[in-house]
């Protein structure tokens, strides 16, 4: 086991971004002509990168798998991004938005690059606003905020619930520039399924054209991951239906560390499933949680009733309601962070309490809000002695203008009413706080790979707040990698062009043919998602909100059980040539297949409870605290980065200890 | 409940294609239509057949990946939703269902349902952006006040999702209201209006090139955008690009 150098510049937290980029090695206008970068993926990373890159001068290759670059999944975040402006002059700062990102992490973050990440934030709004990102505003006509949870000040910009889709289509707008200007040359519906090293040098990648079936070889100076998350290892989660961990497997494989893989976000607010044949998960945003109540009945009796059509949960009286939140919370209340809600409520579905067919859904009422709301605005009027249906009506106007668009998705999905009937959630997979290990200067372990948004691990640590990975995604793209990347390159200035007839590239060309080929030839008896949805059920039981030693080395060997299977029986009808969507999946579920084993042994390994990764074995045991998560900063105050080895369950483990020098490590208390 | 399929079947761009029969049984009412197709496509893997091909996504209906014709009206006959929000409620027993892909000369078949739709990416390309750099080192977010009625109506035309619905659904197969919304989001904020008048006439130029029809103002675009995209833009757009002309002249 050896230590990593995370490269962090010297100096106080303050200076260092400051002072880096000044001594910086730069590489001239004129040469950047001469340099190639590869970018995979063209999410909110991956296309500010891409069009910074371009627009820098270097010759950019951006790859999605998608038709189009505005389709990747980034475009899904709905509440908003947060910025220290402190335009609402409520003792914002740049500070304490790092202090935020620290704490709300668990501390399990690497201290300089929140605050980097901080520091740039208040530019991404004044970007954004000048690329035409109509973000919402008041009367007055400057820029609005919202508030979000575990946090003081109000900082989250939106644009209304679609701020993921607006802040991505002004990358790609930005983008779109550069591709007129013949800088990006875009390669949608395009596959990587290899990095090529070269010397020790990431210098290309092997593509397929999803729509020829072509096995392609593309070199570069450099390599750019920026291929998000790995949540559908769950099979059920928020990401779209083909967001998938293949380029940073990949890597992986090929020398990049990859970093507490074990960090998943579990959010709270989802729709919950409804049968068998589900294939993915719909979120409802956080902002919910501002005015709704949440909430299972407190007498088993009505939980048979409700499950059995008998009881209506508007017919179940206040007193025979428990708020399990506000119950176990007062301070916080509904608005306690996003792994401690999501724990609450599997708690209570695991006790029993469950509202609906599968036992896995709780309330998230707005009656309360509807009716405090509707007096309000009686008064407000100035109508005198409203009658209840007045009221109701009034409160649900307001109700109506904040959420709108969500309760119509919801009453979409589920057929029910949202105002007239409380919602059911559940939590769900949503985001992956893990990723590829990359230093300050987002470079994985292998030279010149570069891993940003959240493909890497670095800015979140063990659990993400709301309204920061647009905030990263953008930071990353726009004003870190473009830095120092530089640094890199300026050495490849007399390199020349890579040429693809290499041996390495060869190699890996024909690896990935292979591969392709023995799926197409296997003939098995089961499909992929039949694999897929085994290994999600393995995850979701034994890797997912709750986790112990025993069940984590027993889903070690059930997800190395169905991987052998999977190997032996997999079935893919059609050809290598052409469209082929089942050997698409076929890949990713192959990679899925070896990190969900790599997932577990870190979550073994990582005998602590922190963030979203909760181990029964570390709980308080009395106090006020009894029965919450419990860190261990004497021995795990590490990130925990892992080598490949052949076998997921041989990974060999590399220890970046994490210093706090600005910060007090304390426990976070919601009580 | 158990139905009839008749799905678009090609195999490939050159191939002539035709509709196939299918029939699926005991599909939920709380199934997505999507998650039908996955019932029928698991149904054709195991008995070594290759399954549809269909576009799709984040099934949240933000993307715009997911398209399809369905019993003869994009997204299905539901108001307001792409495909992949359109729940199998809206069907009964015994139903016989066609699917088709977006037709239109300018997306072409890629294969069964799926179409290219390369061409909305093109006009964009022509000038569906802000000419600033991405340095960051621009002026301060709030330096320009912008009325919230402007801003809100950009955020309006701002919010499609480039499905290409009211290119399937116009009988000229025009692409006005796609082009028209990303001219009307910047039109109406002062940022977008320094380069105006370039925008709307290289992107309406574009947008001839691609084979794409005109506007006859029969309104079935609006009625089925999935996210209610009004044809007020491409007024709009009429008016950015008749003065952008005279002044050009």
């Amino acid at each position: 086991m050896s230590t990593l150098d995370s490269k962090t510049p010297k100096g106080p937290l303050k200076d260092k971004w400051s002072t880096y980029k000044d001594k910086i090695d730069l590489v001239n206008p004129a040469n950047k002509r001469l340099i190639d970068v590869i970018v995979v993926g063209t999410g909110l990373a991956g296309g500010s990168a891409s069009a910074t890159l371009a627009e820098l001068g270097y010759n950019v290759k951006a790859f999605c798998y998608q038709d189009s670059p505005r389709r990747a999944h980034s475009i899904a975040a709905q509440g908003g991004i947060n910025a220290a402006k402190n335009y609402q002059g409520d003792g914002d700062s740049p500070y304490r938005l790092f202090y935020d990102t620290v704490k709300g992490g668990d501390y399990r973050s690497r201290e300089a690059n929140v605050y980097r990440l901080a520091e740039v934030s208040a530019n991404i709004i004044d970007q954004c606003v000048a690329q035409g990102v109509p973000f919402a505003r008041e009367y007055g006509g400057l820029l609005d905020n919202r508030s979000f949870g575990g946090v003081l000040v109000s900082r989250t910009f939106y644009a209304k619930g679609q701020t993921g889709q607006q802040l991505l289509l002004g990358a790609y707008s930005a983008m779109n520039r550069q591709i007129a200007r013949g800088k990006i040359e875009m390669f949608n519906r395009h596959e990587m399924l290899d990095v090529v090293v070269v010397d020790g040098k990431a210098r290309g990648i092997i593509a397929r054209n999803l729509v020829t079936g072509e096995i392609e070889r593309h070199s570069a100076h450099a390599v750019v991951i920026a291929s998000g998350g790995y949540g559908n290892v769950y099979f059920l989660s928020t990401n779209a239906m083909g967001s998938n961990t293949t380029a940073a497997w990949k890597i992986h494989k090929k020398g990049a560390y990859f970093a507490n893989p074990c960090y998943t976000q579990i959010h709270p607010t989802c729709i919950p499933r409804s049968g068998d044949y589900q294939s993915k998960l719909t979120l409802m945003s956080e902002s919910l949680r501002n005015d709704g109540r949440i909430w299972v009945p407190k007498k088993m009796e009505d939980v048979h009733a409700i499950r059995e059509g008998k009881l209506k949960p508007t017919q179940i009286a206040e007193e025979d309601r428990d708020y399990y939140l506000e119950r176990r919370y007062p301070a916080f209340g509904n608005l306690v962070p996003r792994d401690v809600a999501s724990r609450a409520a599997k708690e209570r579905c695991d006790a029993g309490y469950g509202v609906n067919a599968t036992g896995e859904a709780v309330y998230l009422d707005f009656k309360s809000a509807i009716e405090r709301y509707g007096a309000e605005q009686a008064k407000i009027q100035g109508i005198e002695n409203p009658s209840k249906e007045k009221i109701i009506a009034l409160g649900e106007k307001i109700v109506e203008a904040k959420y709108g668009n969500l309760f119509q998705m919801y009453e979409k999905i589920v057929d029910e009413n949202p105002y007239k009937t409380p919602m059911m959630i559940y939590p769900a997979t949503h985001y992956t706080m893990g990723g590829i290990w990359v230093d300050y200067n987002l470079m994985t372990t292998i030279p010149g790979c570069y891993a940003i948004g959240e493909a890497n691990f670095s800015d979140h640590g063990a659990n993400r707040l709301g309204a920061s990975a647009l905030m990263q995604g953008l930071a990353d793209g726009y004003f870190v990698l473009p830095y120092t990347i530089g640094d890199y390159l300026s050495d490849d200035i007399r390199t020349g062009p890579i040429s693809t007839d290499s041996p390495e590239f060869e190699q890996a060309e024909k690896d990935v043919q292979e591969r392709i080929n023995f799926f197409v030839n296997n003939n098995g008896s089961k499909s992929v998602d039949y694999f897929h949805k085994r290994l999600g059920k393995v995850m979701w039981d034994k890797v997912g909100m709750a986790r112990n030693e025993q069940g984590l080395k027993e889903a070690m060997d059930e997800i190395k059980a169905i991987r052998e299977e999977f190997w032996k029986e997999v079935r893919v009808p059609g050809t290598a040539e052409g469209m082929n969507t089942e050997l698409e999946k076929a890949g990713r579920v192959a990679d899925f297949l070896e990190l969900g084993e790599l997932f577990a042994k870190d979550a073994l390994h990582r005998n602590e409870s922190c963030g979203g990764h909760f181990r029964e074995e570390s709980v308080e045991l009395d106090g006020e605290q009894k029965g919450e998560a419990k860190r261990d900063d004497e021995n795990f105050a590490y990130v925990a980065a892992w080598e490949y080895k052949g076998d997921p369950r041989e990974a060999v483990l590399h220890k970046e200890e994490l210093e706090f020098k600005d910060i007090e490590l304390k426990q976070r208390s919601y009580k | 409940m158990n139905l009839t399929l008749k799905i678009w079947r090609q195999n490939g761009a050159s191939d002539k294609g035709k509709l196939v029969s299918y029939k699926v049984a005991d599909i939920s009412e709380h199934m997505s239509f999507l998650e039908m197709l996955d019932v029928l496509n698991e149904q054709l893997v195991n008995s070594g057949e290759e399954p549809v091909a269909f576009d799709h996504d984040c099934r949240e209906g933000i993307c715009g990946m997911c398209s399809l014709h369905i019993n003869g009206e994009a997204h299905g006959p539901d108001r307001g939703v792409t495909t992949c929000q359109l729940h199998m409620r809206m069907f009964k027993d015994g139903d016989t269902i066609t699917i088709e892909p977006f037709r239109a000369k300018a997306f072409p078949v890629v294969k069964d349902l799926v179409v290219d739709r390369s061409a909305l990416d093109r006009i964009q390309q022509a000038g569906g952006y802000i000419s600033v750099n991405t340095s960051g080192n621009t002026q301060d977010a709030n330096a320009i006040p912008i009325p919230k009625a402007d801003a809100d109506e950009a955020m309006d035309a701002a919010t499609c999702i480039g499905c290409g619905a009211c290119v399937a659904s116009c009988k000229n197969a025009s692409a006005m209201l796609f082009v028209s919304a990303k001219v009307s989001q910047y039109a109406l904020l002062p940022q977008g209006r320094v380069e105006a008048k370039d925008r709307v006439l290289n992107m309406v130029s574009q947008m001839d090139k691609e084979g794409f029809g005109n506007c006859t103002n029969t309104g079935a675009c609006e009625v089925e955008c999935p996210k209610g995209i009004s044809i007020t833009n491409i007024a709009r757009m009429n008016r950015e690009y008749l003065s952008a002309s005279i002044k050009n002249d």
